[in-house]
């Protein structure tokens, strides 16, 4: 009896908090008319894509949709091989400045974005790269967070394995290559997904750097969707379900290293 | 001293490589991060404009922050939306997170997990949309699905008394996914001898979840807390979005107010000042509510 009422209450829950996708999915897919009429319709009539279509002719979203991969990708490749060496060297080498270098990188980790956003601006303007990729990947490649995960998950290698591989002859570098590189991984996986979907989903910095349409990612693209189109329900929620796919189907495919990015984050530095 | 000196560069010497490998992720760091967060407590100071020199102002900016009516408005706005968004969600994701994890079968576990995950790895943008669309007056899903209840119409977001009402009950919905995914996985470390001691001693669930998970919980509520009320007290993307800050500035936050300082009347000092003083009161409550929530715990 109390496993039917938990089961209720978890469903209901459920229903509640995907109800706003559902709708976005549906109204996606309706012919205008049928989008805007009163009483709505719960339950879809037979798919349109005249929403879709629209919004590949009228909007820019496959381009917002490449710059947002190209950026993404670059910052998650670059967070996750720099975060791992510079983990590496934080957890493992005992060096004159390392706590220091370490105080640094927890404190800005802590600190709000919006406290560095204004003079970083002035720089990319002094630079000249409004609307360019570098204003996008730059500032990023590699932040705080990258650097404390990397040396939080390395700390808990045994040191006996590096020192072995120092024995045999190997250089630095290559403890680092053939050793570290290879024990790290998951925790690179970690550190990926968690990148990935912070650098795919921000939205303040990209909204300053870029304003024309051919450099916008695809969340400034989709702001600018909503400032042309804003009576279009149809069309904007073709725009939503279009931008949000990517991120569900890489959170479906990777679903244990979502789950172990959240529980990693929380471990009590 | 001089053979101190000595030791310290024989250690820079042998540990020549730790530099080496740090040069690069240093070098970005100290530009992009550490130096900008030096700049925008110096700005705070000045009159700048971009491409203009800095202008000495002392605390004028502070003072004109302080002094404006925005200011405070945009505080209470914030506070009002952190205090509506943290109690609830966490509330409701620890309840949530009981239920799922009293359920026997594991994939039912998963399947749940994912259903109140999806959301959270869905943009701010693309929420901000779909949710506009549910709370359009005339036209959309939530007006309809209350009409049954003989509730409303609402106006929601363009309704100066409702418009942060309405930006609180979208985070309510769709932020449980990571506080859930959190507080199953701590549940599963409470040893399992606690519930079967108290269910020989006839604790009903309901006295086991107050008396056992709760307080052994404590240490991720925390967590949730801070990390929670940090994140509320950021929110952006949807007030941009959905309500311009708007109407009538019911709706415009902290964040929001250094965004538009900033970005639309180029108030670059002012706006630096701002998020100084977000930057510290930030760090005030992350402080409090870890020693207020930390005192005493026993376990």
């Amino acid at each position: 009896m109390s496993r039917l009422i938990g089961y209720s209450i978890l469903t209901i829950f459920a229903v509640v908090t995907l109800i706003p996708l559902y709708w976005m999915v549906v109204s996606a897919f309706q012919p205008p008319s049928v989008v805007i009429a009163f009483p709505p319709r719960l339950i879809p009539s037979p798919a349109s894509w005249l929403n879709f279509s629209q919004l590949f002719n009228g909007s820019r979203i496959l381009t917002w949709m490449t710059n947002s991969l190209i950026v993404t990708g670059t910052v998650t490749i670059s967070n996750v091989l720099l975060g791992t060496l510079a983990g590496y060297t934080l957890a493992k080498k005992f060096f004159p400045g390392r706590q220091l270098i370490f105080w640094a990188v927890i404190s800005l980790m802590l600190i709000p974005s919006q406290l560095t956003i204004i003079p970083l601006y002035a720089l990319i303007i002094q630079l000249g790269w409004v609307n360019t990729y570098q204003a996008l990947i730059v500032p990023a490649l590699i932040m705080p967070f990258s650097i404390f995960l990397m040396k939080q998950f390395l700390q808990t290698l045994p040191s006996e394995l590096m020192d072995s591989a120092r024995i045999d002859g190997c250089s630095e570098w290559g403890v680092f290559q053939r050793v570290v590189l290879p024990l790290a991984k998951p925790g690179m996986g970690v550190l990926g997904i968690f990148t990935f979907m912070g650098i795919w989903n921000e939205f303040l910095w990209p909204l300053i750097v870029t304003n024309r349409s051919s450099m916008m990612t695809l969340q400034i693209g989709l702001n600018s969707l909503q400032n042309q189109y804003y009576t279009d329900y149809g069309l904007l929620m073709a725009g939503a379900a279009v931008s949000a796919t990517p991120m569900i189907v890489v959170f479906l495919l990777f679903q244990p290293y979502f789950v172990r990015s959240i529980t990693i984050g929380a471990v009590k530095g | 001293m001089i053979g101190t000196l000595l030791n310290i560069l024989h250690t820079i010497k042998k540990e020549r490589w730790a530099y080496i490998f740090l040069i690069v992720p240093l070098a970005l760091f100290s530009i992009f991060n550490l130096l900008p967060m030096v700049a925008t407590v110096i700005l705070g100071f000045a009159d700048y404009f971009p491409g203009g020199s800095p202008l000495w102002v002392g605390m004028s900016n502070y003072t004109y922050a302080l002094s404006d009516d925005l200011f405070w408005k945009a505080l209470w706005n914030t506070m009002l939306y952190t205090m509506g968004v943290v109690p609830i969600s966490i509330s409701i994701s620890l309840v949530l997170a009981y239920l799922i994890f009293g359920l026997k079968q594991s994939i039912a576990q998963a399947i749940f997990k994912s259903a109140f995950y999806i959301p959270v790895v869905t943009s701010g943008a693309i929420l901000s949309l779909v949710w506009l669309w549910i709370f359009n007056p005339a036209k959309g899903l939530l007006n309809y699905i209350l009409s049954f209840l003989g509730i409303g119409p609402y106006l929601w977001t363009s309704d100066p008394q409702m418009a942060l009402p309405s930006l609180i009950l979208m985070a309510v919905v769709g932020g449980h996914g990571a506080a859930i995914v959190l507080l199953t996985a701590a549940m599963g470390s409470v040893p399992t001898t606690y519930y079967e001691a108290a269910h020989l001693d006839g604790a009903s669930a309901v006295r086991q979840f107050w008396t056992i998970t709760i307080p052994l919980l404590r240490p991720t509520l925390l967590y949730l807390v801070v990390t929670s009320t940090i994140a509320s007290f950021q929110v952006f993307t949807q007030v941009l979005m959905m309500t311009g800050g708007g109407p009538n500035y019911a709706t415009t936050t902290l964040v929001y107010l250094i965004y538009t300082d900033a970005f639309e009347y180029f108030d670059f000092g002012k706006a630096a000042a701002e998020a100084t003083i977000l930057s510290l009161g930030l760090a005030t409550i992350a402080v409090i509510q870890y020693k207020w929530l930390s005192s005493d715990v026993e376990y």
